[in-house]
């Protein structure tokens, strides 16, 4: 900086006080969230309703998930286009009626589809959730997916597939999709170019009337409501979207094996993606609580090993993480971090060093600690607002669990042992239990990944 | 929202927003600094300071910030913008004094050290790669854009800063930039959600009140004159599929003009919120030019979050097939509709509705609770301001978005275009 301006001191007169270093305050004493009045039921259409009243706002949040799995060729293609115009219009409303209603009430309302599900996401202030439902239930039942509306979205899809592809991340998730899976449908997370032109109006009308079905599906509204009443809404709106179906669940998954980790050409990349997965288990299994503490200290938050050795100590990566994906059969852990193409190499050796060293030196207590605080704190705040509690309990009732689970998680957290978070450590995070990608530049990484081991090179040329 | 204020001897100013609905706690600090105090040769320095404010300080080696955060069951992160640099955390309530302590000593003592430096240049350049440089779009607009709207080194540089500017920084750069801006009496602390008043005030007492006070330093002015004529600037992007354009036009100052700057969010919601928004209905689904447009204030899309000049941007992804051309005609046609004619009464309801429901949403989040109270108490000395928003929006006429729509004219304007694919 220019000297003239202010006489500056030297960082190590900046360093340092009179009094010196200071002792860390310690926690108060915590007290626990009220707990919240709510609703869980299955309508007689098959639809299950959640309704939890959370006043901190006067608005309302709503979270619906529809399994919407398919096993043809074009079943993405044509998921994608179901979901980009169901808000599109339906038989009594254009797509500006659709926006106009929800904009008088503050309402807002997005569809999204992936291989397991079509979600629907929105808010609305809690005076007009009335206007929010009904919306919902007219885009359900009266959705007419309009020729010109389809043939505009097949236009903006392609586009939109397009960007999406041009993305590292997208490029990296869906090499590790067929790494791990093969051809499972479970890997259709972008439709092919080619998919979405063959598809017809027809075929997506077809698709919502015998897919989007409420039997198997989840509706969860949280805000300034009543429960009782919110569920007698939810009744009273949807009471029309019946079907003798249920709605369709993923096919069965491979149980992930360790494996080689591929290398895919990204030719020119200053950076590359590294993408590790494993088996895991889900929600309900018994040591559920165990492996997520395991993950934390492994790279499930800041304070975990993998990001202190890779960003913090030798600056490979700007971020690095591990977390659990669920899926409707089970759950997988990923690693996940992305680095410059000059030290992929060692990332990924690290990476392995890290793995090995949870199996074979167990976390210590302080560790164990602090990740037990932050899983029970970091939940507490998430469950804090209305839009994290409505994400939260969407996510953890569509492994068939429910708000009590939820709030009774803290003390199966308080409860685990440092034996089971090393059993589970050893069994999950073993170096040869993980499979995976790395994007990059192939022509710079081959080389040294080669000389590492435990890479497959079989995509390259 | 109720705010008690303090004033610390040393000139920290203390905003405090109690909320006992939930057992969580925000602490957030925002420093009057940001990229366009920047020096000539340091760009990115802001932010990369920013880094440097975690790795330590007089009484938490490095790491020990983000272990007590997170060991104390919170989450944490910082972040710099133009005119402001803020740190906050989100912890439950038992950790409110952990969390003041945190502050006050990186407020007080950081620890610089070369060693310190290296690692988060190379963290800094990992983020800009991540962020910026292998990716499509990265940086669009706020990097490419203020180069093309602004003349000023400091509000036409890139914030994230050249790689040669950052692996040039050096500790005696670091000490400097602390000593003029981190001083406290340059800082707002803001502390929102499960808390006693006088219990949270003492413990502020406690932990800042020997950080030891020092001038802040005079505020440059950052005012330019506004454009002349349209100023046109390209930019090559290899890994876009597609072309784009932002189009940035300077916005009246909200401490002086709020009525006219107001009208400006009210127009920028009938532009683009939504599918019966007026751009959204013209460019993708009538004449189907564009796979996306928005339009918003600030060049984070964040009203309020900059001082004067600011700028309020129009963004569109078109078809290769389309010219830039075409798709500024379009949206030209579209203002002059505007100012000819005015919007409807229910268009205005609409925007009042949902900016409410944004607010509410915002408000409930108590970390952007938190960081949005401090950044209006810091940049316009009032934190109320963001959640009035939808009361002033309630005051805005026709006639003031139509004059709003009439100041967007073509040679006010910095447009930028995105050429796609590996030209070279």
């Amino acid at each position: 900086m220019t000297a003239a301006e202010v006489t500056s001191r030297s960082a190590e007169e900046i360093g340092r006080t009179a009094l010196g270093p200071r002792p860390l305050p310690p926690l108060g004493q915590q007290r626990a969230g009220r707990a919240p009045a709510f609703q869980d039921t299955v309508l007689d259409n098959g639809l299950r309703v959640i309704a939890v009243r959370r006043a901190g706002v006067p608005l309302v949040e709503l979270r619906l998930r529809v399994p919407l799995a398919g096993t043809h060729r074009t079943h993405a293609a044509r998921a994608e286009l179901l979901a980009t115009t169901l808000l599109a219009g339906t038989v009594r409303r254009s797509r500006a009626e659709v926006d106009i209603d929800l904009a008088r009430v503050g309402g807002d309302l997005g569809a999204s589809v992936d291989p397991e599900r079509l979600g629907l996401s929105g808010v609305s202030l809690s005076a007009g959730h009335d206007v929010l439902l009904d919306v919902v239930a007219d885009a359900l039942t009266a959705a007419v997916h309009r020729t010109a509306e389809v043939r505009t979205e097949k236009e903006r899809l392609t586009a939109h597939l397009t960007m999406a592809r041009s993305q590292p991340r997208t490029i990296a998730r869906l090499a590790l999709q067929r790494r791990r899976y093969g051809d499972h449908p479970v890997t259709r997370e972008l439709p092919e170019a080619a998919d979405v032109a063959d598809v017809s109006p027809a075929a997506v009308r077809s698709l919502h009337r015998r897919a989007l079905v409420p039997r198997g599906s989840l509706l969860v509204l949280v805000g300034d409501l009543s429960p009782a009443r919110a569920v007698d809404t939810v009744a009273a709106a949807l009471a029309g979207w019946r079907s003798e179906r249920a709605a369709v669940e993923l096919p069965p998954l491979p149980l992930l094996r360790g494996g080689d980790v591929r290398l895919v050409h990204r030719p020119g990349a200053v950076q590359s993606q590294l993408r590790l997965s494993a088996q895991a288990i889900p929600r309900t299994d018994a040591r559920y609580p165990a492996l997520q503490l395991a993950n934390l200290i492994f790279g499930g938050y800041f304070s975990a090993r993998l990001p202190e050795n890779i960003r913090e100590d030798k600056g490979y990566t700007y971020g690095a993480h591990s977390y659990l994906e669920f899926n409707p059969h089970g759950a997988t852990v990923i690693v996940d971090t992305d680095t410059a193409t000059g030290v992929t190499a060692a990332a990924l050796h690290e990476i392995r060093y890290e793995l090995g060293r949870l199996v074979l030196v167990p976390p210590d207590e302080d560790e164990l600690e602090s990740a037990r605080r932050y899983a029970i704190g970091s939940l507490s705040i998430s469950m804090a607002s209305q839009a994290g509690l409505a994400s939260t309990l969407a996510a953890v009732a569509t492994a068939g669990l429910d708000l009590d689970w939820l709030r009774a998680h803290p003390a199966r957290l308080a409860a685990v042992t440092r034996d089971e978070v090393t059993a589970v450590a050893a069994e999950f995070f073993a170096p040869t239990a993980f499979t995976g990608v790395v994007v990059g530049d192939a022509e710079v990484l081959a080389g040294p990944l080669a000389a590492i081991g435990g890479i497959d090179l079989s995509e390259l040329d | 929202m109720e705010l008690h204020r303090l004033i610390l001897d040393n000139g920290l100013r203390v905003v405090l927003a109690p909320d006992t609905s939930t057992p969580v706690v925000t602490v957030a600090v925002h420093y009057d600094v940001g990229f366009r105090s920047e020096p000539m040769g340091r760009t990115g320095f802001a932010h990369l300071f920013e880094h440097l404010m975690f790795q330590g300080s007089e009484s938490l080696p490095k790491l020990a910030h983000f272990r007590h955060v997170q060991g104390s069951g919170g989450t944490f992160n910082g972040s710099t913008h133009f005119d402001y640099t803020d740190y906050y955390e989100v912890l439950p309530s038992a950790a409110l004094e952990r969390a003041l302590f945190l502050e006050a000593d990186r407020m007080r003592a950081p620890t610089i050290s070369e060693e310190n430096l290296r690692n988060q240049v190379d963290v800094v350049k990992e983020e800009i790669r991540l962020n910026v440089l292998n990716r499509p779009y990265g940086g669009f607009p706020w990097i490419q854009l203020p180069a093309v709207l602004y003349e000023t080194f400091a509000n036409s540089h890139n914030g994230y800063g050249d790689f040669r500017d950052l692996e040039q920084a050096t500790v005696e750069d670091c000490a400097a930039f602390f000593d003029s801006y981190y001083a406290p009496a340059n800082a707002v602390l803001t502390v929102a959600g499960d808390f006693d008043i006088g219990a949270a005030a003492e413990l502020v007492h406690r932990h800042f009140d020997d950080v030891p006070g020092r001038p802040a330093p005079k505020r440059p002015s950052f005012a330019e004159p506004l454009p002349d004529r349209e100023r046109c600037g390209s930019h090559h992007d290899p890994l876009a599929p597609l072309p784009a354009i932002a189009v940035g036009y300077r916005l009246p100052d909200p401490s002086v003009e709020l009525a006219e700057y107001t009208a400006r969010v009210a127009l920028a919601s009938v532009l683009s919120d939504g599918d019966s928004s007026r751009l959204r209905r013209r460019l993708i689904y009538r004449d189907e030019l564009v796979t996306d447009i928005g339009a918003g204030l600030g060049m984070f899309g964040v009203p309020y979050e900059s001082r004067d000049p600011d700028t309020m941007i129009i963004t569109a992804i078109h078809l290769a097939t389309v010219p830039a051309e075409q798709v500024l005609h379009t949206v030209d046609e579209e203002l002059a509709m505007i100012v000819r004619d005015g919007v409807s009464e229910d268009e205005l309801r609409r925007t009042v509705a949902r900016w409410s429901s944004t607010m509410y949403r915002d408000h409930d989040r108590l970390a952007t609770r938190a960081r949005t109270i401090g950044a209006c108490e810091l940049l316009h000395g009032r934190g109320e301001l963001a959640a009035e928003l939808p009361a002033l929006l309630g005051e805005v006429s026709s006639e003031q978005v139509a004059a709003a729509a009439a100041s967007l004219r073509p040679e006010a304007r910095g447009v930028l275009t995105v050429i796609p694919g590996g030209v070279e």
